[in-house]
């Protein structure tokens, strides 16, 4: 009985393999797939101007949307389509002869996965057919995609990847608007140095990816120029959970401040652990997590850590100040990103959201300029900016090794401070210039 | 040489180990009663991590009631898992059984992506912590320690002191013979599947209340849990204890002197040289 | 003088004799048809210029290899190796190496990455293949698993961050839009020759002695078949193919990291295809690899399936371990006589 049974199942099984192997030989390429685009649009024809045509154009990219780097991610996805939603307000981007075009944007989840990356660049660009790139969030999986961009002469705009040596390689077509990784921390160390002036020993843990295996290299090398004893140098591996043996060697090296960090998961992990056991140092610098509104969910241990961070709400850049500095300002003013961020999304901007819509009004900016949509042409462009935005200064470098690495913008340096309500709240310590608070040695 | 950093790192080491030999019984006890390596043993430690977390974070039950009604999930799971995708190929070669419990595995991973994504979700739970000089010791591990030794003295209880614990260690002995005293086989086997599930889960909500996890997590508790297995030998669910905390034990000490990094390719060189050289494991267990 | 003369026509006519088999495998109907599928297969995205038919095709072949290389040491020979991804991984990552440092041509580097690979199977096969059964199965795990986290410390091979090509690298092959079809080309041959040997083996009385090994090795030993020297072989041969499609395929990528080389999840997703085509024969492994990587593709990118393309493989393993365990070729072999002829 169970064996008749077993028999006509297994049948069943076989028939419905080659159904399934015939319909996978026979049906042309699999139906597109329902990327997650933005929210449809009216047509965009109504708003063209007369006379003119109305050009579409589509850009893509790959975000985080789940994985160990979503909290980053979907920041500055959330930055680029803050962008988008102002040019099709603005009812697109002019071209001189009267042409509008009009962008569009497409993306797909890459999961943090490099593998992901390279697979989903290439059918962005050969099945989907894109315009433009954005790179994904991450030096790590923008090296991957950046590979696939070159290797097909496409336009990429990196943001998001800080990592030096991406950029070491020859590209032709990618560009990138993060100040670079080498000099992460060392405002910090800086810092340090100013704060604590009898600190001696420096302990650095840091994520093994590509970006912060490069903070954290450079920032050695660093320390012990400006007189430091790395006491610890070590990296762990992505998606690490349990910090305890890197905490009891930091413990048992004594250091005075401890740097290093990776992404915002790890990070807030290891910010929490390090309060958790007690580690009595002077100085806590983590890369990327600090900067993130959200870092504070983990309470009391989030007090007096330091961040690097590409961009904050306070910062002064203006049209005036670009006056001053003898460069073109372009796009909106600090307020009007910040408060149109807060409109759409009820929080305030971190700096990855900044760096995607900085992307999408670089990439708007070139359009202009070249007055095309010619890949050589914006290219053309993109290579002679030079200008100040309510991101900073973009420039790139245009040296044949470097070309594409960003030669303007600068960072600063925030700490998470106890106000006077007893909230946390996070203060511009570096820069001196810039600072909105003074920085804090931890007790 | 800084002994108090060798001591807080050994003692962080044996609590954690007493989780991994937790996780390792479960391992160990289905090899040991019906000959087969289930290759879903992680992503069942990580249904045990979202089961808790779910508990907790839904119904805003206490974390450690979660990890009791996990224990629950993690037996009915196991004896409905046995019954669809190993009992049909018990009597068959280990090819077939590992590749059963394989695609079980898989369908843990596809269907928990699905839902759960793989970002990391973690419990909140702080009970405070001891302090001693150098060394500090979270509450929540504390926890975790005991409630993993009481769960490991429930087992042995079961087995060595209760009707169907013999039978189930009958089960174990001589299938065919336990079959011919009356036994119901396939309910023992079902029930041992179940237990071994149920400590994998067990596991997996105290790991939840210590560390971040995703659906993955599990992944890494079940490749300690072969070293474990075969640290105490294959079928013996004291020797899985006692190998989980020579691991963890390992860990703790090891991470001082080298970078963490090494930790592992010292973990899988002496897993494979066991396997070569004492199959039994090194604490002798029955063949 | 003389009295070797006699001798060295005997050898002659043993090297011939020990030849004619092979000249007549090689021009059998089916490989003839097998290879002449792949190769017309193959030159669709070349005709048509298509990147992206050519794309999905580098992954179908890619998954073929893989899944007749594991074929041979599992299907034919009854060791399951679940870690057989450690060749594909070792591969790319010895070939990158030098690609980098050296600058060794693609050619040169495949090579070398698969006799690596060959010769690493075989020193690790000498101890490994002496477990049986599930201790084997374990043993291929821990080894994927130690050279994963030894590659992820080890900073010649760039540690966990993996090595990437300077762009400049694909200069030297005419740019990299002609390294992509290089690739392409290279992943093709490597194919070609996967299937050759898959079925020259099955043909041979080496893969006849391999089968006796799986049936019963005590028995297989009585009669004069040397298990060890047989397994190791086949272990090296399993290796050999793989590590070729991993220089090939990292190469395309242009960047090797730890994960995505030595993924446990790419190993098993193999032995679901040979499962899944029919263990032990040579047109199971291609058919399930064929099948399976499409569906995969298919769910993959059906926006409301990517997450559950695991989950469907899974369902599929099931399924087949339970109910059709002779897998889809086999099935088809059993219940269909006359297609005996036309599949192996």
């Amino acid at each position: 009985m169970s064996r008749s049974i077993a028999r006509y199942a297994g049948l069943g099984l076989m028939l419905a393999l080659f159904v399934l192997l015939v319909a996978a030989c026979a049906t042309p390429p699999p139906p597109p797939p329902t990327p997650a685009t933005s929210a449809p649009q009216p047509p965009a024809a109504t708003s063209a101007p007369a006379g003119g045509a109305t050009k579409p154009i589509v850009i893509g990219f790959t975000a985080s949307q789940t994985g160990n780097l979503n909290v980053e991610s979907k920041k500055q996805t959330q930055g680029l389509q803050l962008w988008l939603d102002d040019v099709k307000k603005a009812g697109g981007i002019k071209l001189s002869d009267g042409t509008v075009v009009m962008p569009e944007i497409k993306f797909y989840d890459d999961e943090s996965k490099t593998d992901r990356v390279q697979a989903l660049y290439t059918k962005l660009i050969n099945e989907d057919k894109v315009d433009f790139l954005i790179s994904p969030y991450s030096s790590g999986l923008t090296k991957a995609a950046a590979v696939v961009s070159e290797q097909n002469d496409k336009v990429m705009l990196t943001t998001g990847a800080a990592d030096d040596k991406t950029m070491e390689q020859g590209f032709k077509g990618t560009y990138q608007l993060y100040t670079p990784a080498s000099r992460y921390l060392a405002g910090a160390i800086d810092l340090l140095k100013k704060l604590e002036p009898n600190a001696k020993k420096i302990a650095i843990v840091n994520e093994k990816d590509s970006f912060s295996t490069t903070v954290a290299n450079e920032a050695k090398a660093y320390a012990t120029a400006q007189g430091f004893e790395v006491v610890l140098a070590e990296g762990y591996d992505t998606g690490t959970t349990d910090f305890a043996p890197f905490i009891n060697k930091i413990a048992a090296a004594n250091p005075d401040a401890i740097m290093g960090g990776g992404h915002f998961q790890d990070g807030t992990t290891f910010a929490k652990q390090l309060y958790e056991k007690k580690v009595p140092v002077k100085m806590i610098a983590l890369l990327v997590a600090p900067a993130d509104a959200k870092f504070t969910e983990i309470g009391a241990g989030a007090e007096g850590v330091i961040a690097p961070s590409q961009w904050e709400t306070p910062v002064t850049y203006s049209p005036e100040s670009a006056k001053a500095a003898n460069l073109p300002w372009y796009g909106p003013t600090v307020s009007a990103f910040v408060d149109g961020y807060k409109a759409k999304y009820n929080e305030a901007p971190s700096y990855h959201a900044a760096g995607g819509y900085a992307a999408g009004l670089l990439l708007q900016k070139a359009l202009e300029d070249a007055n095309s949509t010619d890949a050589a042409k914006v290219k053309a462009a993109l290579d002679t900016l030079n200008l100040l935005t309510f991101y900073g200064q973009i420039k790139f470098s245009t040296d044949a090794k470097t070309h594409g690495k960003q030669a303007g913008h600068t960072m600063v340096y925030i700490q998470w401070q106890k106000g006077a309500d007893g909230k946390l709240a996070k203060q511009i310590v570096f820069p001196l210039e810039a600072k909105t608070a003074d920085a804090q040695a931890r007790q | 040489m800084n002994w108090e950093a060798l001591f807080a790192s050994a003692i962080d080491g044996i609590m954690l180990g007493f989780i991994y030999g937790l996780a390792a019984m479960g391992l160990s006890l289905i090899f040991g009663v019906m000959r087969v390596i289930n290759l879903a043993h992680g992503p069942i430690i990580a249904l045990g991590m979202f089961s808790t977390y779910l508990l907790t974070t839904q119904l805003g039950l206490n974390p450690y009631v979660g990890v009791v009604l996990t224990l629950m999930f993690g037996l009915l799971f196991g004896i409905v898992m046995y019954l669809v995708a190993v009992h049909r190929v018990i009597n068959q070669p280990e090819l077939t059984t590992l590749l059963a419990t394989f695609a079980v595995s898989l369908i843990i991973i596809g269907l928990g992506t699905a839902a759960f994504t793989t970002t990391p979700r973690a419990l909140d739970v702080d009970v405070g912590t001891l302090q001693s000089g150098a060394v500090t010791i979270l509450g929540t591990r504390i926890i975790a320690v005991l409630i993993a030794l009481a769960v490991a003295g429930g087992l042995y209880g079961l087995l060595y002191r209760t009707r169907v614990g013999k039978s189930i260690r009958a089960v174990a002995n001589n299938r065919a013979a336990a079959e011919l005293m009356g036994i119901n086989t396939t309910a023992m086997l079902a029930f041992s599947f179940g237990l071994g599930a149920a400590l994998a889960t067990t596991a997996g909500g105290l790991i939840a209340t210590l560390f971040a996890f995703t659906i993955l997590a599990g992944g890494s508790f079940e490749l300690k849990s072969f070293v474990i297995v075969v640290l105490g030998g294959l079928g013996n669910p004291t020797g899985a204890l006692i190998g989980g905390i020579l691991l963890g034990l390992l860990e703790g000490v090891t991470t001082i002197f080298i970078p963490v990094g090494w930790v592992p390719v010292i973990e899988y060189v002496i897993f494979i040289l066991i396997l070569l050289v004492r199959p039994n494991g090194l604490l002798g267990a029955r063949a | 003088m003389n009295s070797s003369q006699p001798f060295a026509a005997s050898a002659r006519l043993a090297w011939r004799e020990t030849l004619i088999p092979y000249v007549r495998l090689i021009a059998h109907p089916f490989l003839g048809l097998v290879l002449g599928v792949i190769l017309v297969v193959a030159l669709f995205p070349i005709v048509t210029n298509s990147p992206t038919l050519r794309e999905e095709i580098f992954l179908v072949l890619m998954a073929v290899i893989l899944a007749s290389s594991v074929n041979i040491i599992m299907g034919y020979t009854g060791y399951v190796s679940f870690g057989n991804i450690v060749f594909f991984g070792l591969g790319g990552y010895v070939a990158f190496f030098m690609m980098l440092t050296f600058h060794v041509h693609l050619a040169v580097a495949v090579l070398a990455g698969g006799i690596f690979a060959a010769l690493f199977a075989t020193l690790l096969g000498i101890p490994v293949l002496r477990l049986r059964g599930a201790y084997f199965a374990l043993a291929t795990i821990g080894i994927n698993e130690a050279v994963r986290a030894f590659v992820n410390n080890f900073d010649p091979f760039g540690g966990s961050v993996g090595m990437n090509f300077d762009y400049s690298f694909y200069d030297a092959y005419g740019g990299a839009k002609n390294a992509l079809w290089l690739a392409y080309y290279a992943i093709v041959l490597v194919a070609l020759a996967t299937v050759a040997a898959s079925f020259i083996i099955k043909q041979s009385k080496f893969g006849l002695g391999l089968m006796g090994i799986r049936e019963d090795q005590d028995a297989a030993q009585v009669l004069g078949i040397q298990p060890a020297r047989y397994k190791v072989i086949a272990y090296a041969i399993s290796a050999l193919f793989p590590a070729m499609a991993g220089a090939v395929f990292f190469f395309k990528n242009g960047i090797i990291e730890p994960g995505p080389a030595f993924s446990l999840t790419a190993s098993i997703e193999g032995l679901v295809a040979v499962m899944l085509g029919g263990f032990g024969t040579v047109a199971g492994p291609i058919v399930g690899a064929v099948v399976y990587d499409r569906l995969r593709s298919f769910l993959l990118t059906s926006g409301a399936f990517s997450e559950l393309h695991v989950a469907v493989a899974g369902v599929l393993l099931l399924l087949i371990v339970l109910f059709v365990p002779a897998g889809l070729v086999g099935e088809l072999r059993r219940r269909v006589p006359w297609l005996r002829k036309y599949t192996e």
